[in-house]
């Protein structure tokens, strides 16, 4: 399979995603709408807040921090290592393998393609956002120009990972488990619950330097203008240096869950 | 006493099946761990910055959050699994053998599937206690204890309640079968003791979707700052949610007309 076939096929397979979306769209939105912890932590840290600023953040603040943490989670969603691990064990991955084209571009477009209705969820959160706490948000032109690489990148860290721990159901039985195990630690590690610059010293040091940062936390920065050009530019380095990490550990364990596999009664 | 038979029986069945995956039993059970700590971690970011929220301190927090934990371990380890597959039978048209069996369809229902390694929620709920006591000093009485206790019953029954009134909602809707997940999501205020929200939120919180009632009040209890009023008033009105929960149950049940007709 060459990639242009794929890069042929990319757009119908955009258009079927969208269209399983809109077909799907009562449960599609239920699972946007529990997608609420950044608000429950908001609630914590806004009560803390009442009687003055807490390590930088006034109320407005957090209001914008965990808004705009609402706004990339909602916007970078995958779920493919739900669907890998649910095939490969009943059998159906076989089908996929059939076609002439890899399985994985066709989940990333399904997985994009939802991304129009995660903006009618996210839309009303970005309104809320700009009445609630503009002046808390970047005001240089650079940074929401980065913002979409930046996005883009988010996403694409998330679905790599997914794919690599999916594929590992091809070895394991509980690969879903080890899925959950690594959210676990990304809801900690990434900024998701709790600003990082709010961890003790040693705690962000480690934070910093892992790869869940680049999937929330650094697009929330760039909403909130952290940082400096020069430091932005070089985060976005990182962060696609850890896209294209992921991308060759996602097809060294593609290949080599191929060749072990050898489907459910074959 | 047929009715505690059934339950038993059930039990037993579920923690047969568990025990045949035991690798799954460990790593279910380390996962628990996991979250549990996850859980943890923002009260302590919290603590680190401001001795005291909304009027809590830290142990006292830790005493909510405890009542979290268990009642998690409760609603994901039976009331969840147990409940999705009553949507899935609604949607593949078994649920009627399971109306055919001779024993109330709702009890029969609500407690199919168990996973026992939640037990481990439980577990860390009381080693959450146990550390927040010895912050604050002592030990709760006899007296709080039972009063805890009390409304640990009151909180499970109105947990239930709204499961059961979520499941009948699929009865006339098909397609909501995560509409459990949404209030598994929404479950997580709970976490927070009811001050922490303000105007209208306090009153949704309180009154209409009672999540002060699961873990704010006996968490009250046991720091024996619930008054007496108050602890009469959640007790009948989870009784008396619990009755409403059971009526729609029976009416949905009634005009449930099977996948085929």
């Amino acid at each position: 399979m060459s990639v242009r076939a794929a890069l042929r096929a990319y757009p119908q397979f955009l258009k079927t995603g969208f269209a399983s979306a809109v077909a799907y769209r009562a449960e599609f939105l239920i699972w946007m709408f529990s997608t609420n912890m950044p608000l429950v932590m908001l609630a914590i840290w806004a009560a803390a807040a009442r009687s003055g600023p807490v390590g930088g953040y006034s109320q407005r603040g957090f209001a914008a921090y965990y808004l705009c943490a609402l706004l990339v989670r909602l916007m970078t969603g995958a779920w493919i290592v739900w669907e890998l691990t649910m095939e490969i064990r009943q059998g159906v991955f076989s089908l996929r393998l059939l076609r002439p084209i890899h399985p994985l571009w066709q989940w990333s477009a399904e997985n994009l393609a939802a991304i129009p209705m995660r903006g009618i969820v996210a839309f009303p959160v970005v309104i809320i956002l700009l009445w609630l706490a503009r002046g808390e948000l970047s005001h240089d032109w650079f940074f929401w120009l980065l913002l979409a690489p930046a996005l883009l990148g988010a996403w694409l860290l998330y679905f790599l990972v997914q794919a690599i721990i999916g594929t590992l159901a091809l070895r394991f039985e509980s690969a879903s488990s080890l899925f959950e195990a690594w959210l676990g630690f990304s809801n900690i590690l990434s900024g998701y619950l709790v600003p990082l610059d709010l961890f003790p010293s040693a705690v962000r040091v480690l934070a910093v330097a892992l790869p869940f940062r680049f999937q929330l936390s650094y697009p929330v920065e760039l909403m909130l203008g952290r940082g400096t050009r020069v430091e932005m530019l070089e985060l976005l380095a990182a962060q696609w240096a850890y896209v294209a990490f992921f991308f060759v550990v996602t097809r060294v364990a593609w290949r080599s869950g191929m060749r072990h596999y050898a489907a459910y009664g074959g | 006493m047929k009715a505690l038979r059934v339950v038993s029986a059930m039990m037993r069945a579920s923690v047969a099946l568990a025990l045949q995956y035991r690798l799954e039993f460990v790593v279910e059970g380390a996962l628990a761990v996991l979250w549990m700590a996850v859980a943890l971690i923002p009260l302590m970011v919290v603590f680190g910055n401001r001795g005291a929220v909304a009027g809590w301190t830290y142990p006292e927090m830790l005493v909510v959050l405890g009542w979290f934990v268990a009642l998690k371990g409760v609603l994901e380890g039976t009331l969840s699994p147990s409940l999705m597959q009553v949507v899935e039978h609604v949607r593949k048209g078994t649920l009627d053998f399971v109306l055919l069996k001779p024993a109330d369809a709702q009890l029969l229902v609500s407690l199919s599937k168990i996973e026992p390694w939640r037990v481990v929620d439980l577990a860390g709920a009381a080693a959450i206690f146990v550390y927040a006591f010895q912050h604050i000093g002592h030990a709760p009485s006899i007296a709080q204890l039972s009063l805890a206790a009390g409304l640990l019953v009151a909180a499970v029954l109105v947990l239930y309640s709204i499961a059961i009134l979520v499941v009948s909602i699929a009865f006339v809707a098909v397609r909501v079968d995560n509409l459990l997940y949404l209030f598994q999501s929404v479950f997580d205020v709970a976490r927070w003791p009811n001050s922490v929200f303000r105007g209208l939120l306090a009153v949704v919180f309180t009154y209409v979707l009672p999540l002060a009632l699961m873990t704010t009040y006996p968490a009250l209890a046991l720091l024996g700052k619930l008054n007496a009023r108050t602890a009469v008033a959640a007790l009948l009105g989870s009784f008396l949610f619990a009755s409403v929960a059971r009526l729609i149950w029976l009416s949905s049940i009634r005009r449930y007309t099977s996948a085929s007709s």
